[in-house]
């Protein structure tokens, strides 16, 4: 870890004018990812600014029916609020699906969509990894390497890591959005999929962030109802990063979306296998998958991926 | 004192306080977190230093250069060492990779340089400025790719006709396995804090199994006599066979103490543990059963390839096989691949993990194919005798009894028997039985007893790995001497002390408390001579022969010492020491993704005298719980490009957390075997590992008819097997 300098913020346009200040530094939340990354030198940011203390940290009602949820809002009590789990609880499950208690005490809203990959070659400095060093090359694109975990679409020549949150999966799904506060002021609400950047030939972008600004919130539009439901699958029963996971709101008249995690670069999700929900599993994974560039080790995803959303469905 | 001969009824038969169930001794510090754990040791050294490994990022080759200038003068540091700076250090004999020294690369992070710094963030930050250049040359990572290339496996041995009897077998299988490579993964990482200051005397705390294996490894590696050597390891965060060993840690803490003039700490950070310090091999094996009709095996035939680095010897996964069941005609092989891996070494059961996790797969096979029932199958071909020497018998062997009980207590009978036809919503429910064995090895060791102001202290330098050693040591003295267990003191780990068996093999716990009784013996004759007696009794705190009747603690004049080591005998030779045990699996397998989740498992053990069962029960549980690991998560990947553990970290390797152990059961059986120890005991520690994995896959194929043969048995290996959607 590299020796850096600290402060702590008062409010989150204070927070974003700083960071635009101090060029590389970067903002600490919980500190659940972040910590580990600086322990191995990932990320070496001279300044950090502590965020703890900006307020946020409230799940508010909005004017058209849905919630704000402050980016401070730590993932226990996200999971835990009642108005999450009686009106959107595939965000409910899919967050107590994820990390464990202590963890999810200490991990916030906003670093949670922040969260780095877990891709084995990004978490060992001594390895190529363009996300890590743009331009290094990548250790796990060479045969041999160890990529069962790793991403089956959305990839590209450059990097096949995942985005390993189960959270944004069910924010995906649910068309979350997030709200943000750049250095000038300014405030700006993007879709999931404006915010997470595919890595083509920059990796290391891996958001539309712009140089200090900040999450404030995620913004929940109204309950959209239907069945919800939160699939992890994964080889031990706690504490393990998803093989495949699987967001489903299900309509009584059996349309619905369907998210998916563990695959791709971003939570992943299109209107077009949205739209064939009722034709079945099978269906749904023929568009959502469409394009997928699995590698030997991990094309058992694309599979996976369609028994468990059958398995959602299949209602036993 | 000699065992030369099994044990006759003594005062163990009687005991009032060996066999009883009593918690922990040393249960008090270590919930209050004030157990001295070798690197929080703050209270033994002033002043001191902390250093940090740089490791080296490529699998085999040599260093051209290191540029050490710049961490040199980074803020704090006191001292760099790099590989290139000193000569390799000489291997001691239980060292197969080198620890340190030399531009010679044999295998990922191997340590290549130890910064030494005021605070662990400097030195860690300082280690990334060294620059390091390599000649990277090919090496050899894919066992696979070495098992079709390898033509003549060493035989080790034979017995009866093989070939013969396969030809003119009923009934036969002959199937390819593989097990996994994987790590120890112990809560507390190898770790060191070393006083060399005056580059003469050496004195370290560190966490380690086998205080005198390792004082002689560090006499060698560092050129010292042992006699400057000290070495305190009172506790220990878990070592599964990764602490047997001198390890980078010790090596690095010293030489940087003597580089420095100040007491130097050193852990191994996480990933280190994967690729620095060792590991199990995997293995791919080959298992050939031959039977008759009526379920008589008649011919095993087992060969297994793990690997290693030069001069190791891998895990050898056939040994089980020669003695397990009968059979008149057996054939063996091992040979153990040198590849350029991080040193492969023992870990819990080592071989026999390995070697049930198949040759109990294989076993449920051939009941398939003969139509018997699993259970009644293993029963059918017991015996008393080891079949490749008919003249030598177990001593106590109640294998049989294992499985009729854990059939009992588990509901075996009500078993659905068509695999994959039980279905309770999207998960289908399968039972698996495996059977357990693995030696009872005894190690000679010692101890001292003192009497000494109104206590007894026993000293000797077996180690306590979370095993309970101080427990069952403290009920040793307290039984012999007639005590109770307030009135025992029990020093640990320290060199000092007399050189016990340590721990290890599963032989700690049988071997020490055997020379911690010995020890007791001598200081009862010491006592006899102090006050003139003959034959006195140890009872209820006092000491009584004839008339006398003396408090122990009121004897008067200088302190009493009895020391001794109990020395096993040849006898041992000449018949076949084991434990056994039955392993029962209940599972759910995801009949969707093929997720499988254990729901139930229960153990048997016929393992002698369970000399506390609270302890003994909880060394059986921990091996069941690494045995789930073993069969559904544990793996090391191996990067076969460049020749590494890719996930070296307690995210990507997953042991099985609390979520995958819903309900464990222990049941031993009332056994003694007097030709193991004076207290007719063995071990456990590594029973409840052997054979879990198989019980685990046999109960998978009981759920879905899937047979899988390669571990770990994750889902991916089975999804184009399962049900339909």
């Amino acid at each position: 870890m590299k020796a850096f300098s600290f402060e702590r913020a008062i409010d989150a346009a204070q927070a974003a004018k700083r960071a635009f200040e101090m060029p590389g530094s970067k903002f600490i939340a919980g500190g659940t990812n972040l910590l580990d990354l600086m322990k191995h030198e990932i990320e070496v940011p001279p300044h950090l600014i502590d965020v703890t203390h900006i307020g946020l940290d409230e799940i508010t009602a909005t004017d058209d029916g849905g919630l704000r949820i402050g980016a401070l809002v730590s993932n226990t009590a996200l999971g835990a609020d009642e108005r999450i789990r009686r009106d959107y609880p595939v965000l409910s499950r899919a967050l107590f699906a994820g990390a464990s208690s202590q963890l999810r005490n200490k991990a916030s809203t906003g670093g949670n969509l922040l969260q780095r990959t877990r891709c084995p070659y990004f978490f060992d400095p001594k390895m190529p990894c363009n996300k890590r060093e743009p331009g290094a090359g990548c250790a796990a694109l060479d045969e041999g390497a160890d990529t069962r975990q790793l991403g089956v679409i959305g990839t590209s020549d450059h990097c096949i890591a995942t985005h390993p949150s189960d959270m944004a999966v069910a924010l995906r799904v649910l068309d979350a959005e997030v709200e943000t506060i750049d250095p000038e002021g300014r405030t700006r609400r993007l879709t999931l999929d404006e915010f997470y950047l595919l890595p083509d030939d920059t990796p290391e972008v891996e958001n539309a962030l712009s140089p200090g600004e900040i999450i404030t919130a995620v913004v929940l539009p109204a309950p959209v109802g239907g069945t919800q439901r939160y699939f992890k699958v994964r080889d031990r029963a706690s504490y393990a990063f998803a093989l495949v996971s699987v967001a489903l709101i299900e309509q009584e008249n059996g349309e619905g979306r369907v998210a998916l995690g563990g695959v791709a670069p971003r939570p992943w999700r299109r209107d077009d296998a949205d739209a064939e929900l009722a034709n079945g599993a099978t269906a749904v994974m023929a568009k959502l998958l469409d394009g997928a560039r699995p590698t030997p080790d991990n094309a058992y995803k694309l599979v996976l991926a369609e028994r468990t959303l059958a398995a959602l469905l299949a209602k036993e | 004192m000699d065992f030369n001969q099994s044990a006759d009824e003594n005062l163990f038969d009687r005991a009032r306080i060996i066999g009883k169930p009593h918690k922990r001794i040393d249960g008090a510090l270590k919930v209050t977190g004030t157990a001295p754990y070798a690197y929080e040791r703050n209270d033994v050294v002033e002043n001191h230093l902390v250093g940090y490994p740089l490791g080296a990022s490529i699998a085999k080759g040599r260093i051209t250069r290191m540029d050490a200038a710049a961490a040199r003068n980074a803020e704090g540091v006191a001292a760099v060492i790099t590989a290139l700076d000193i000569d390799e250090l000489p291997r001691a004999d239980s060292n197969v990779a080198k620890l340190f020294g030399g531009d010679l690369v044999e295998h990922y992070h191997q340590a290549i340089a130890v910064v030494v710094a005021e605070t662990l963030e400097q030195a860690r930050a300082a280690t990334s400025l060294i620059e390091v250049e390599y000649e990277e040359t090919p090496g050899e990572f894919d066992l696979d790719d070495a098992w079709k290339r390898l033509q003549d496996r060493d035989v080790i041995n034979e017995v009866g006709d093989v070939d013969a009897a396969f030809e003119r077998a009923e009934v036969s299988i002959d199937e390819i396995y593989h097990t996994a490579s994987q790590s120890h993964a112990m809560m507390e990482p190898h770790a060191s804090i070393a006083d060399w200051c005056d580059g003469k005397h050496l004195t370290l705390w560190t966490s380690n199994q086998m205080i005198a294996w390792s004082k002689k490894a560090l006499a060698t590696t560092l050129e010292l006599d042992e006699a400057d050597i000290r070495l305190e390891s009172p506790f220990v965060g878990g070592g599964f066979g990764g602490k047997l060993w001198l390890r980078a840690d010790a090596v690095l803490a010293a030489l940087g103490s003597r580089e420095t003039g100040r007491p130097v700490k050193v852990a191994l950070p996480r990933p280190f543990i994967f690729n620095n310090a060792t590991h199990r091999s995997g293995t791919v094996q080959r298992l050939r059963i031959a039977a008759n009709k009526d379920g008589r095996i008649t011919a095993f035939d087992h060969s297994a390839i793990s690997h290693t680095l030069p001069g190791g010897s891998g895990e050898d996964a056939v040994n089980q096989t020669r003695c397990f069941y009968a059979g008149e005609n057996r054939r063996v092989a091992h040979h153990a691949i040198d590849m350029n891996l991080p040193e492969a070494a023992d870990m819990r059961a080592p071989g026999e993990a390995s070697g049930l996790a198949v040759l109990e797969i294989a076993m449920d096979e051939m009941a398939e194919k003969l139509g018997l029932d699993p259970v009644e199958f293993r029963i059918l071909n017991d015996t008393q005798v080891n079949p490749e020497e008919p003249h030598k018998r177990y001593s106590d062997r109640h294998f049989v009894e294992c499985l009729q009980k854990g059939s009992e207590a588990f509901g075996w009978r009500e078993r659905n028997k068509v695999p994959g036809s039980r279905r309770e919503g999207q998960w289908l429910i399968g039972q698996g039985v495996a059977g357990a064995y693995r030696g009872a090895i005894t190690m000679d060791s010692g101890a001292r007893v003192r009497l000494s102001q109104g206590k007894l202290v026993v000293e000797t330098d077996m180690t306590d790995i979370g095993t309970g050693s101080y427990t069952i040591i403290a009920q040793t003295v307290a039984e012999t001497m007639g005590v109770t267990m307030d009135e025992v003191e029990v020093r640990l780990g320290n060199s000092a002390y007399p050189v016990s068996s340590g721990s290890g093999g599963q032989f700690g716990a049988a071997s020490s408390t055997a020379g911690v009784y010995a020890a007791c013996l001598a200081l009862q004759e010491e006592i006899g001579k102090r006050l003139s007696i003959e034959s006195p009794r140890f009872e209820n705190g006092r000491v009584v022969s004839g008339d006398q009747d003396l408090g122990l603690f009121e004897i008067e004049g200088e302190e009493l010492v009895g020391e001794d080591t109990l020395h096993f005998g040849d006898f041992q030779d000449e018949i076949e020491l084991g434990t056994f045990g039955a392993h029962f699996v209940e599972v759910a397998v995801n009949a969707y993704t093929g997720e499988t989740r254990l729901r139930r498992m229960l153990s048997v053990c016929d393992a002698g005298r369970i000399l506390n069962p609270i302890t003994a029960r909880s060394q059986v549980l921990g091996g069941m719980v690494m045995s789930i690991g073993a069969a559904l998560s544990e793996s090391l990947s191996i990067d076969t490009a460049r020749g590494f553990f890719a996930n070296h970290d307690l995210a990507g390797y997953e042991i099985a957390v609390h979520a995958d152990i819903p309900e464990q059961e222990v049941i031993f059986l009332d056994t003694l075997d007097g030709a193991s120890t004076p207290l007719k005991a063995k071990g456990v520690g590594e029973l409840g590992i052997c054979g879990g994995a198989a019980a685990v896959a046999n109960a998978m194929y009981n759920a879905t008819g899937i047979r899988l043969r390669d571990y770990p048995l994750t889902l991916d290996r089975m999804l184009d097997r399962l049900p339909a959607i």
